[in-house]
């Protein structure tokens, strides 16, 4: 059974929380992008996304998530342990010593739901197109789904991917590029302007889809299944989500000041009064 | 002195080439990428054998090391192709992320290594990639000495669970390894057994530590000669015996004195048993353009070099 559109949304406000707790309790990470990201996320986990049961790292019938702008690990980790993955009493540990939730995430310490460290970036969308042609030899029908930065894009080595996922037709794959504008330094377009990524996608052959709404769950739904009505049909798929970085939190919408920086106590408490406890804090 | 017969020169990369099509017919997981050097790496076989299961990405290694990192998720073992610079230096931090630190079962097999690469000259003739590898969490470094023990380590390496680098090169080198010998990954071959000095050598200079190691016999030296074809993890047990036995060692490889496995063998003695060492390696420089045997004799990686070494080390007992 899907969650209903409530418990989407309940389950929506109680990651911003866990995101929020995260950060402020260690002072570091990285909220801004992972509350941008967090409708996207929950979504995945909890409608889109067809997963077994518990976690195996070769993932055969289901489908593999890869997060590739890793440093978005508070979201990736609240909706993981939210899903079942592992105890959401665990989110505490975050970026504390002996964790398995480190800074960013990795496989060294058996976290289940993970299955590529990621964090120095551009690496993932390689990743991903290897898993998606071990599918196609394993006779796998399922999907592998990623999840950018649009300023990740800035790294070659996507191009390279971007390339080859074209060229060999690589249709199991809906990689997402999380279109916030935004990265450390500032705006994309100051830093280093990359033009239309939807042209650019295009001009290397993949079949790109936009959701405009990018921090509406609805949109995001509507928009993804239609991303998955598109694969199997010789081309990979593009998502151009456009969110809003440190989105459900006022301050920190319309900039890029929290990309990675965590709230003070004062901050914590209006950025949770803007997000009532929904499902019982870790 | 033990006979060693060259049953005729052949390339160490040849010797991956048939490992790999042996893995073809064996091994249905396998699977192999190559960046634009299917020649070079003599991976013909297995592409003609294997299309579906042969990956050609183009002048694009890092994306290829991340496809191969990605690639086992779902029970594949990749083995990558390209030369030696290529398969590390270039993609060090891919290799470091999604393949060692993410303990991926990738195997970066890489040729044209070292200074035997010849006339490209220095761009190409990677001499820090032992080092670089070797210093990753969890990663096996293997360097072959010939044809046969090339291809036994390419069969070997598809059993091992984990990511390894294993480094070939381009000439045509003496063969005289058993065919279809024994592979023991993490072991070194005693190859003679001596009194005076111990060499300890790698890759192409194994070679060149029997032909040394004979000439030293006519000089009345005894020199115990070891083929350590794994770097990492060395061979420590072995090693020791042997120094504990002859006093000294001469190490001896086609590789930067910094990092290579001279370095991995002083810090093994330095800790356990402090002995005279001298180091057949290059000096901390780069390479340049000419023929392997010029190159070879100019930067003093062979058999004259590991007897004036061996000379050298006996007198520093």
């Amino acid at each position: 059974m899907k969650p209903n559109t409530q418990q989407l949304n309940d389950l929506t406000t109680q990651v911003r929380r866990d995101i929020l707790r995260m950060v402020h309790a260690v002072n570091s990470g990285h909220p801004g992008g992972s509350l941008g990201c967090t409708e996207f996320m929950v979504a995945l986990y909890q409608n889109l996304m067809e997963r077994k049961e518990g976690f195996d790292m070769d993932g055969i019938n289901e489908d593999i998530f890869f997060l590739s702008n890793g440093h978005i690990s508070p979201v990736f980790y609240s909706v993981l342990a939210r899903s079942g993955y592992f105890p959401v009493s665990e989110l505490a540990t975050f970026r504390h010593i002996n964790s398995r939730l480190q800074g960013h995430p990795t496989t060294h310490e058996g976290l289940p739901g993970v299955r590529i460290a990621s964090g120095s970036l551009g690496q993932g969308m390689s990743v991903a197109l290897g898993a998606a042609q071990t599918k196609k030899l394993n006779g796998d029908n399922h999907l592998i789904y990623s999840l950018h930065g649009d300023g990740e894009l800035q790294e070659g080595q996507n191009w390279e991917a971007i390339m080859y996922a074209a060229a060999y037709k690589v249709d199991n794959i809906i990689a997402t590029i999380d279109l916030n504008g935004k990265q450390i330094d500032g705006a994309t377009d100051d830093v280093l302007p990359m033009g239309s990524l939807k042209a650019k996608f295009e001009a290397f052959g993949w079949d790109v889809l936009e959701i405009k709404e990018g921090n509406n769950l609805e949109a995001i739904i509507a928009g993804m299944t239609e991303a998955k009505a598109k694969t199997g049909k010789g081309k990979p798929v593009c998502v151009l989500l456009h969110t809003e970085m440190g989105n459900g939190v006022d301050y920190m919408m319309h900039t890029h000041a929290w990309h990675g920086k965590a709230p003070n106590d004062e901050q914590l408490e209006n950025a949770l009064a803007q997000n009532a406890e929904t499902l019982g804090d870790y | 002195m033990k006979k060693y017969t060259n049953t005729g020169n052949k390339d160490t990369r040849s010797g991956f080439g048939a490992g790999l099509t042996e893995l073809g017919k064996t091994n249905e997981n396998v699977v192999a990428l190559c960046a634009d050097l299917i020649g070079s790496l003599k991976m013909d076989d297995f592409k003609k054998n294997h299309p579906e299961r042969f990956f050609q990405v183009g002048i694009a290694e890092a994306n290829m090391i991340g496809m191969a990192a990605g690639m086992t998720i779902g029970g594949k073992i990749p083995f990558t192709g390209t030369f030696a610079n290529f398969s590390t230096g270039r993609v060090y931090d891919q290799i470091r992320q999604s393949v060692a630190y993410s303990d991926k079962n990738v195997k970066i097999c890489a040729s044209h290594a070292g200074l035997t690469l010849g006339e490209d000259g220095a761009t190409h003739q990677i001499l820090e990639d032992i080092g670089l590898m070797k210093m990753l969490p969890g990663m096996t470094v293997i360097n072959t000495c010939d044809y046969n023990q090339t291809k036994a380590a390419t069969i070997a390496i598809a059993e091992h669970h984990g990511p390894v680098y294993l480094r070939f090169g381009r000439p045509s080198v003496p063969n005289f390894t058993p065919e279809n010998g024994e592979f023991k990954i993490g072991k070194g071959v005693l190859l003679n057994e001596g009194t005076d000095v111990t060499i300890v050598a790698t890759g192409h200079l194994v070679w060149e530590a029997l032909v040394a190691a004979e000439a030293l016999e006519a000089k009345g030296i005894s020199a115990e000669v070891i083929d350590i074809h794994t770097i990492k993890p060395l061979d420590e047990e072995m090693i020791l015996k042997s120094v504990g036995k002859t006093g000294c060692i001469v190490t001896a490889e086609e590789h930067n004195i910094l990092g290579g496995l001279g370095e991995s063998v002083a810090r093994t003695l330095s800790l356990n048993h402090p002995a005279p060492q001298e180091f057949v390696a290059v000096q901390d420089s780069f390479g340049e353009s000419g023929t392997p045997a010029q190159l070879m004799d100019k930067y003093g990686l062979n058999s004259d070099a590991i007897i004036a070494a061996a000379e050298k080390v006996i007198k520093r007992k």
